[in-house]
């Protein structure tokens, strides 16, 4: 009965790891298919020869936008972790009145529809003249991060210990000596789910990046969203694109990954 | 008085530089977040059509007139179809694989990073790949996930997906979404599932409950504030889901969804009042979902 | 783990830092250039993808030949036919930072812009070019708003088109395309007795397009330019008649599984499964090029019912904004799209008819030298296109979308027409 029970089990899993791989076959073997071969009545079959031509040929439109969505990722998500840390540790381990209120006002920011605010964020960027470059953009992408990366790490450090904190008041440690010596130390899985949630998220967004730079700092969504959304698409070359702009993010995970089951057994994003 | 300001100024000292540490960010978030919501609102009491910004007042105009709009009633009987397949399938999908793991197989890391993947992927990627597999050629050009059956001798599977002639069209975009997120629910899942400290379950074990009713008893109520929270994310990303609909089939009634309508009312045809109007609604069904969410994970936080 | 954490930490954000001024360097060099150095010119447009940007690339090739001196920043989005392009465009406007020109139909979907002062009178440039005597009068009246000029048109396509296989006639035993709808309709009963879908469809753009040729085909031109501009009644007892028609019409079309764009649903004429497909000419380079088929032999193309000699035209524009940048620049663009060189280098790429009159006819071969005959030919009639931008503003055609996505599901010719006239008169 065991048995049967665990083959049952190993079975169920490869049938969903099917499922789950499927597209990414579907991907792969488009994208390594020669471009006259490519039609979505053979997606199913493997390349009649394997062909790196479609690579090759989206490449020199994918790198400037490569740069600069690492420009762009790297920067927000690690000033949006530090950022979302210091909140987090604040809301939940040194509060001040209100700070129960505070935490909904700031979690809540992360439920806006991004297309409804384009408008005055625009112009509200213009304004503080941050408009073409990408220091804008990082800006905003931290914004619109607070309020995830400070709900990740406020849940994280309410299971950290008050003992702790107050060892380290009796020591005399002000609110900063015990943010860096006591709290920061013991972060590191929440860092890894704050890392990797805002940097798929900035690395992935296309609204604010289209909207925000200028043609020469255009993150690598924008010359994805061209290859693959206009009115003739060469699906080889999208699926191509589309593995290429994925690799980053993936990396990521491969690398974080770990952490990032850490930090959710952890509590990094519960409640 | 000498007495009272200085227990005044040690107790601001407590807590006074957490509240500097935190208010750049309610500042930034109060213009970023309150401030154009607010913009939203105001525009949506206003006649603002066409590119000439119009700051008036008509009332609730915009509101009666939107719920008299059939495409929106369209789009708000879409948005519950897909909410519904698209929550209830991720977490159950989610659940499933949370059980499958739980009790720890070989590979388990692969099989995780498999199920967790496709969160990385931008929707974007998402759907060129799923327009493919939604694909709804018949006869010789048939393709996608229809051929795929064919091929597999389970024909009897064929569907029209998302362009089939019927108000559940749009369940079919629940297909990628969940593909997209299920490995999301599962992590929580299994989170929860080994958060649950295996003395209580041993407890109820050694009184001689069977395994199920030591999961029903013991597991299930410890998993509620996981289940909560998955529903909230996945809900308010069901509500905020536009990337995906917008790439698969863009200007199809059947997947159109106030998102949707609202982006293209406002910049197409230039309905910015409208447009505000939506946003506002949406902003408000999104609120009554996550506000007592919020509400009760504080309160029963504070209880404990 | 012994080494320091906050010293990671530390490192982490000395590089995030460190990687701000350099990012924002390059654009501080962008903005405030009002009355900038002419040294390059930023054009926004939606032709970013393959198949539609090979011939904006021709025309900036000549462009920079003539002006050396200018950097071409070709700041194309793709996308939804131009929504998200029109997006960022439209937010850019709205903050008064606007790029040196951007593409827009020609016609009434301008007139939003011009309505907030967003473009520039260019009359002048037409003056000093002498373009008034080089583009068709018919194309001057409909891009004249108020008696000035605010775009040049670059090329003209042709909406209705009837597409075809003559394999697949001759098989079903069809001697010559439709003449009339009604014709149409009596081939399409025999098409389906043959298990042949008589006309593909694709999304809901592509169910426009089949609509105004339509209304164009049963009213006839007066009629048809009526319907945009009030003076036809949408719930006369013709346009009902036509509506009516179209519903029909749309019976036999593969509706319940409507292919997912334009180009599938070519695919179904070309390997038989449909006989007729309504395209406008940008068909032409899809099945001549993508598909690589022979002109009359492997394809071919008649006007769609009811409009021979009718020209349904739309062309696309350049505009020069209000507070360009970089002005000077952006009228040497202008100055190139009207012109012989650019518009020859960019029409036979792209798969259209140039809008001057004095083209270099040898560039044109197959369909698209019939097309200019046509085109050039004093007989011919010109009306506009109502599903590209011609005939209604935005608000009017947002409005007919929505309405006719419903129209197609529920077949209700009174509530559609009903709504037409409504956003009609809210729109006007």
């Amino acid at each position: 009965m065991r048995a049967v029970l665990k083959t049952g089990r190993y079975l169920a899993l490869f049938l969903l790891v099917c499922f789950f791989l499927m597209p990414v076959y579907a991907l792969l073997v488009t994208a390594l298919k020669d471009p006259a071969s490519v039609s979505v009545v053979r997606m199913w079959e493997l390349p009649s020869t394997f062909s790196l031509e479609n690579f090759r040929i989206v490449w020199p439109d994918l790198q400037e936008g490569f740069v600069n969505s690492a420009l762009l990722a790297v920067p927000a998500s690690l000033i949006s972790a530090m950022l979302g840390a210091a909140n987090g540790f604040v809301l939940s381990k040194w509060r001040f009145p209100g700070a129960d209120f505070a935490f909904p006002l700031i979690l809540f920011g992360m439920f806006i529809p991004y297309q409804a605010i384009l408008i005055p964020m625009y112009r509200t960027m213009q304004s503080a003249n941050l408009v073409g470059g990408l220091d804008g953009l990082i800006i905003v992408h931290v914004i619109y991060g607070l309020p995830i990366t400070t709900l990740i790490f406020r849940s994280y450090f309410t299971g950290l210990s008050d003992e702790v904190i107050e060892a380290a008041k009796v020591d005399g440690a002000g609110m900063l000596r015990t943010f860096f010596y006591v709290a920061l130390p013991i972060a590191p899985p929440a860092f890894a789910v704050a890392l990797i949630w805002q940097f798929t998220s900035a690395w992935n967004d296309f609204l604010f990046g289209v909207l925000l730079t200028s043609r020469e700092f255009w993150p690598i969504t924008v010359a994805l969203n061209n290859i693959a959304g206009g009115q003739t698409v060469p699906f080889n070359q999208a699926m191509a694109s589309a593995l290429l702009a994925s690799l980053p993010t993936l990396l990521v995970y491969v690398l974080l990954g770990r952490f990032f089951m850490r930090g959710l057994m952890a509590g990094a994003l519960k409640g | 008085m000498r007495r009272t300001s200085s227990k005044a100024r040690r107790r601001l000292r407590a807590w006074g530089p957490g509240l500097l540490l935190v208010s750049p960010s309610l500042i930034l978030l109060g213009i970023f977040v309150y401030g154009f919501l607010g913009w939203n609102v105001r525009v949506s009491f206003t006649s603002w059509r066409g590119q000439t910004p119009v700051y008036d007042w008509v009332g609730t105009r915009n509101y009666s007139e939107l719920f008299d709009n059939e495409r929106f009633q369209i789009d708000v009987r879409n948005l519950a179809v897909f909410t519904f397949v698209f929550i209830g399938g991720s977490l159950l999908l989610g659940f499933l694989m949370a059980m499958l793991l739980e009790k720890g197989v070989r590979f388990e890391a692969f099989f995780r990073s498999v199920f967790l993947f496709p969160m990385a992927i931008s929707f974007i990627a998402t759907a060129i790949i799923w327009r493919w597999l939604l694909n709804n050629g018949s006869g010789e050009s048939t393709a996608g996930l229809n051929k795929l059956f064919e091929n597999i001798g389970l024909g009897f599977l064929f569907s029209d997906w998302h362009k089939t002639p019927s108000s559940w069209a749009i369940a079919a975009i629940a297909l990628p979404a969940g593909w997209a997120l299920s490995g999301y629910v599962m992590a929580l899942f299994l989170a929860g599932l080994r958060a649950v400290p295996e003395e209580l379950k041993e407890a109820a074990r050694v009184d001689g409950a069977p395994e199920r009713k030591v999961f029903w008893h013991v597991v299930r109520p410890m998993l509620l504030p996981v289940l909560m929270s998955a529903v909230v994310i996945l809900a308010h990303i069901s509500m905020k889901t536009f990337d995906l609909f917008y790439a698969i089939d863009q200007g199809n009634l059947r997947i159109d969804t106030p998102a949707l309508y609202m982006w293209f009312t406002t910049f197409q045809p230039g309905f910015f009042a409208r447009g505000a109007t939506i946003a506002t609604l949406l902003l408000f069904g999104i609120a009554a979902v996550i506000v007592p969410y919020i509400w009760w994970s504080v309160r029963t936080e504070r209880r404990k | 783990m012994r080494y320091s954490r906050r010293g990671i930490v530390a490192l982490g954000l000395a590089a995030a830092l460190f990687a701000l001024p350099a990012c924002s360097s390059s654009a501080n060099d962008d903005d405030g250039g009002s009355s900038g150095s002419d040294t390059e010119v930023e054009v926004f447009s939606w032709w970013a993808g393959p198949g539609e940007k090979e011939g904006l690339d021709a025309m900036i090739a000549d462009f920079a030949k003539k002006n050396s001196g200018i950097k071409f920043n070709n700041a194309a989005v793709a996308g939804g036919a131009g929504t998200n392009a029109k997006t960022v465009l439209a937010t850019r406007l709205q903050a008064k930072n606007p790029p040196d020109s951007y593409q827009v139909h020609a016609g009434l979907e301008l007139a939003s812009d011009i309505e907030a002062g967003y473009v520039e009178d260019i009359t002048y440039l037409y003056d000093q070019q002498g373009w008034k005597e080089k583009f068709p009068k018919g194309l001057i009246d409909a891009i004249t708003v108020d008696g000035k000029l605010y775009s040049v048109p670059v090329n003209i396509h042709r909406s209705n088109l009837l597409w075809f296989n003559p394999a697949t006639l001759q098989k079903a035993g069809i001697t010559a395309a439709p003449k009339t709808w009604d014709e149409f309709l009596t081939q399409a009963a025999t098409l389906k007795s043959k298990n042949i879908t008589a006309l593909s469809i694709g999304p809901g753009w592509t169910q426009e397009h089949l609509l105004e040729n339509v209304l164009l085909g049963e009213l006839g031109t007066d009629k048809y330019t009526g319907l945009w501009n009030g003076s036809t009644d949408w719930k006369s007892a013709e346009v009902t008649a036509a509506l009516t028609k179209y519903t029909k019409i749309l019976g036999f079309t593969d509706l319940k599984s409507a292919a997912a764009d334009w180009q599938p649903a070519l695919d179904k004429v070309v390997d038989g499964t449909a006989a007729y497909n309504v395209m406008g000419d940008w068909a032409d380079g899809y099945l001549k090029g993508a598909k690589a088929l022979k002109f009359k032999t492997g394809y071919d193309v008649v006007a769609t019912p009811g409009s021979e000699g009718v020209y349904n035209f739309l062309s696309d524009s350049f505009t020069l904004p209000v507070g360009a940048p970089h002005k000077g620049a952006a009228e040497k663009w202008l100055v190139e799209c009207g012109s012989i060189e650019g518009q020859d280098a960019f029409n036979p790429q792209k798969g259209s008819v140039p809008a001057r009159t004095d083209a270099d006819k040898s560039k044109y071969t197959d369909y698209l030298a019939a097309a200019l005959t046509e085109w050039q030919s004093p007989s011919t009639k010109i009306v506009g296109s109502l599903a590209h931008g011609v005939v209604a503003n935005n608000a009017f055609k947002g409005e007919i979308d929505t309405a006719l996505q419903i129209f197609v599901q529920d077949n209700n010719v009174a509530k559609f027409a009903d709504a037409v006239a409504k956003a009609y008169a809210a729109n006007k």
